[in-house]
């Protein structure tokens, strides 16, 4: 017996090996959480990060965003850089935005935003970090100072803190804007899950963006501005009373500035006045009254005051947070990046789940690649089939006819591009009946249709599976409202398809007697010794008889 | 039935003409074009006492040009256009070869004999409607008729040469002489008093190696089962240009009665459009009857009725319109099915094997009114 098990360790020893972590180090070994565990997911990871921020900067500022991507590889290093035109950041924080995880503008508030954690783009400098050894590379312009800062910033995992290694003004010919540079170990992969892939999804929805994406190997890629609006900014709001957890409550009622109890329910919670307010305390029942001091009040009355928000008849979530793409814009941002013969986008009213308001929007794209389309014209009641250009630019984003559709999901205007099979998204797609709008599915699968479904949730809180926001828990509030999203477009499909059918069968009919009238004309001609021409022109009536005969019938029903 | 072949041929030209000029007027004046055809179904066909015939009703189909039409249309008018050119070359094609013809059509071609035999029907009931024939049409049976034997000559052309052909059907030995696929072309001399249709090749033989036709100075006509399209229609020109009667004589059973004797008499209900021309409405039925099983006492050569007779016989009694018309031939029907027996002819080989030449028949032609309508 060479392997002796340790000796049992006493209680001093165990307790000089205890010791604070780190959130750095934490997620240094946990890398995964954030979305860091293959090469190829990682860069996608990283630009996505920096992709957001750059969006979220701009769209707060009011500057319409023109981002500019560059990716370059060799073997499986990565650099990537991301510029935009936003406000800039002022010098004194830019380290520690880049260079600490949990730091930034947006965890504390309730409002709709793509970033939420302030953790994204400082986790991506600490992959880098990690893998090649190489720190964060910045250069932010505020408008109108003369220069702008230079920063290298790397994350000092132990402390979370950032490490500055260089700092410089320099001379920029942006305006005003920031501009990240970084290096990783990251691949570029094609496919459903590529940068390209990404920032074309991110193109759709939001056609108030233009990008300029550089790839590996020379490749350029711009996905042009659709609309020349912002979308309007969405507005801060506070905690609904329905969706407050207990120990949020407690924390809240500790830091509460008020100094009665119904003066804190009116100053810190949405959708509730005086009249509301008076009618939660009385529910809570005694011995809490309007004039109890928030932060004295106890723990089983805390219990009691939090039942009482529930139970209270609250006027529900207002919508004003939330700010959808828009089916117009739906309808826009598809158009110009995915070539499709039918689209049709539903914008649900919003909704709430545990107090945080939300909603859906559903779009639907159907493409027959390189089918045929058939013309009518109303007039003579001719059809002939229309080839439709071969243009298949958007392959792995519209499904072929054979294959399950393509889910592009989206919260706030992000997309989402792993974990799809544990998505509040898919979930409801799957639960939709698709049969019933005339596509094909298999049972407990994704409908076969060459076609997109773009799910987008929005809400000043999306309840992702992890913090590397890949995909939505499937809340059923969230489940019922996107499948009625759903259906909506579902049905408007199903009329397209409908229609589609009806002109497929009856071009079918059509072409089917039209062989036949060749026949009738040599038959005649045999017959009645006809010459060429008058055969021909017999033919040629006939054909006219039949159509005009067509057009008449369907003018009727 | 006068006219001679040209003459025939010349309306058959017309006819088809008419039809396609019908068609293209149709077109000109921008309407969907349609052609008639009398509807073939059973529905549509009745027994008729006067001429002694199953005919074709009043009902029609209108083939129009639509989707499930179109085919068929293109198909009808373009084997008129083969069977106009037929004519036209003095040609022919068997149903068969018919087939085959479409087979340079295209799209329009038959996929199977099938197909072509029914376009071929519907063209042929047109063709009824103004007395012609699928012969006129030149569409020709596969299979030919049965065998004659006895007192006639018949006077044939020889379609290569148009030398005049003549057979003596007495003077073909032991042999006989073959229907041809059309008989209208043919010509007879005959002193014969009657005709003797018999249902199998062996009770011909038998007549004809004894030369039965002679001392009963008749003609003898091998139908083999149910009597083919080429036999009936070679029976009913010669009875009718010699005012021939015609006897039947077949084995006594359901299917001797309404299958055979029925069809050669009063044709079939699934080609009742030709009827008019096949059937031989003078025919009688010599025997084998019931009341024969009795008279000549075979009782003890019979076998039982089986499912299948007894079946048949009971839907004669209720459907045939041929049979329910006559009671007795309801009568005789009803008889066997009491006696619940049926006889061959060759029963009566018990009584020796020329019982059939020297009792059967000279009893039976000496009370021809005894025979079954």
């Amino acid at each position: 017996m060479s392997d002796r098990q340790a000796a049992a360790a006493t209680a001093q020893e165990m307790a000089g090996r205890q010791k604070e972590i780190s959130v750095s180090e934490f997620f240094l070994k946990n890398r995964h959480l954030l979305g860091f565990d293959t090469p190829a997911k990682s860069l996608v990871t990283a630009v996505k990060e920096a992709v957001d921020n750059a969006l979220d900067a701009c769209e707060e500022a009011g500057v319409l965003p023109e981002i500019t991507v560059e990716v370059r590889g060799r073997f499986e290093r990565s650099w990537v850089a991301v510029e935009d035109n936003g406000p800039g950041i002022v010098e004194s924080q830019i380290a520690r935005i880049f260079g600490k995880l949990l730091y930034g503008s947006k965890f504390h508030k309730l409002s709709q935003s793509r970033g939420q954690q302030g953790m994204g783009i400082s986790a991506a400098g600490m992959y880098g970090q990690l893998t090649v050894g190489k720190p964060l590379h910045i250069i932010s312009r505020i408008e109108g100072e003369p220069l702008a800062s230079e920063l290298y910033v790397s994350i000092d995992t132990a402390n979370n803190r950032p490490d500055i290694h260089k700092r410089k003004r320099i001379a920029w010919s942006r305006p005003h804007g920031t501009r990240v540079e970084m290096e990783l170990e990251g691949v570029d992969q094609g496919g459903p899950h590529s940068v390209e892939a990404y920032l074309k999804l991110t193109a759709i929805a939001n056609p108030h963006v233009s990008i300029i994406y550089k790839g590996p190997r020379g490749k350029e890629l711009f996905f042009a501005r659709a609309c020349d609006e912002l979308p309007p900014r969405p507005k801060e709001i506070k905690p609904h009373p329905g969706g407050v957890e207990l120990g949020r409550l407690i924390q809240m009622l500790n830091g509460a500035k008020s100094r009665s109890l119904l003066q804190f329910l009116v100053d810190e919670f949405s959708c509730v006045g005086e009249k509301t307010a008076r009618e939660i305390i009385q529910l809570a029942g005694k011995p809490l009254s309007e004039r109890s001091y928030p932060a004295h009040i106890a723990h089983a009355q805390a219990n009691a005051l939090h039942r009482a928000l529930q139970k209270a008849r609250v006027q529900k979530p207002r919508p004003d947070c939330l700010v959808p793409i828009g089916e117009a814009q739906l309808l826009e941002g598809l158009r110009k990046e995915l070539p499709a013969e039918f689209y049709t986008a539903a914008t649900r009213p919003p909704a709430s789940y545990r107090g945080n308001p939300f909603l859906v929007e559903v779009a639907i794209a159907f493409a027959r690649p390189g089918e045929a389309e058939i013309d009518v014209d109303v007039a003579s009641g001719r059809m002939r089939k229309k080839q439709s250009a071969e243009s298949d630019p958007a392959p792995h984003l519209i499904a072929r006819r054979d294959e399950p559709v393509r889910l592009l999901r989206f919260a706030n205007r992000v997309p989402l591009l792993y974990q799809q099979s544990s998505c509040a998204i898919t979930k409801s797609v799957l639960q939709t009946n698709w049969r019933a709008y005339g596509l094909h599915q298999p049972k407990g699968a994704l409908p076969i249709a060459p076609m997109a479904i773009l799910v987008h949730v929005a809400s000043v809180w999306v309840p992702y599976t992890s913090e590397a926001k890949e995909a939505i828990e499937p809340y059923p509030e969230l489940v019922r409202e996107i499948k009625l999203g759903l259906q909506q477009c579902a049905r408007r499909l199903s009329h397209f398809l409908q229609r589609e059918r009806t002109l497929q069968h009856e071009y079918e009919q059509r072409a089917y007697i039209e062989t036949y009238l060749p026949h009738i004309g040599v038959a005649l001609q045999e017959i009645l010794g006809l010459d060429d021409g008058t055969r021909d022109g017999v033919v040629a009536r006939l054909d006219d008889a039949l159509h005009a005969n067509r057009a008449a019938k369907r003018r009727s029903s | 039935m006068k006219e001679d072949g040209s003459e025939q041929d010349r309306r058959t030209i017309d006819l088809i003409e008419s039809i396609a000029s019908q068609v293209r007027a149709a077109i000109e004046s921008g309407a969907l074009p349609a052609i008639r055809t009398p509807t073939r179904s059973l529905e549509n066909v009745s027994y008729n006492k006067e001429v002694g015939y199953l005919e074709l009703g009043k009902k029609e189909q209108v083939r129009a040009l639509t989707v499930n039409t179109a085919r068929a249309f293109a198909q009808t008018l373009r084997l008129m256009a083969a069977s106009r050119a037929m004519v036209a070359s003095n040609d022919f094609a068997t149903k068969r070869e018919a087939y085959y013809i479409s087979k340079n059509w295209g799209d329009c071609r038959f996929d199977e004999q099938a197909e072509s035999d029914a376009i071929m029907d519907d063209i042929e009931a047109i063709a009824s409607l103004h007395g012609l024939s699928r012969e006129n049409l030149r569409f020709y049976p596969e299979s030919h008729g049965g065998s004659v034997a006895g007192r006639l000559v018949i006077v044939d052309k020889s379609a290569a040469t148009g030398e005049t052909i003549e057979i003596d059907c007495a003077r073909l030995g032991v042999g006989a002489y073959s229907i041809p696929r059309s008989a209208e072309h043919l010509a007879f001399r005959t002193d014969a008093r009657f005709i003797l249709a018999i249902e199998t090749g062996g009770m011909f033989q038998r007549l004809n190696n004894h030369r039965f036709w002679e001392r009963a100075q008749c003609i003898i006509v091998e139908m083999g089962g149910v009597p083919t399209r080429a036999t009936r229609r070679f029976i009913r020109l010669l009875s009718d240009r010699h005012e021939l009667p015609v006897y039947c004589f077949v084995d006594c059973d359901p299917y001797g009665f309404t299958n055979i004797y029925r069809t050669l008499k009063a044709g079939s209900g699934n080609a009742a459009h030709v009827n008019r021309f096949l059937c031989v409405p003078r025919a009688q039925f010599l025997g084998v009857t019931p009341q024969d099983i009795i008279d000549f006492g075979l009782e003890d050569a019979t076998h039982p009725l089986t499912p299948v007779d007894i079946k048949r016989a009971k839907d004669a009694l209720r459907n045939d319109p041929f049979i329910v018309a006559h009671p007795r031939w309801v009568a005789a029907i009803k008889q066997l099915l009491d006696m619940g027996v049926r006889a061959e002819q060759q029963a009566l080989a018990k009584w020796g094997l020329n019982y059939v030449i020297d009792e059967y028949l000279p009893r039976k032609l000496a009370e021809v009114s005894g025979f079954l309508p």
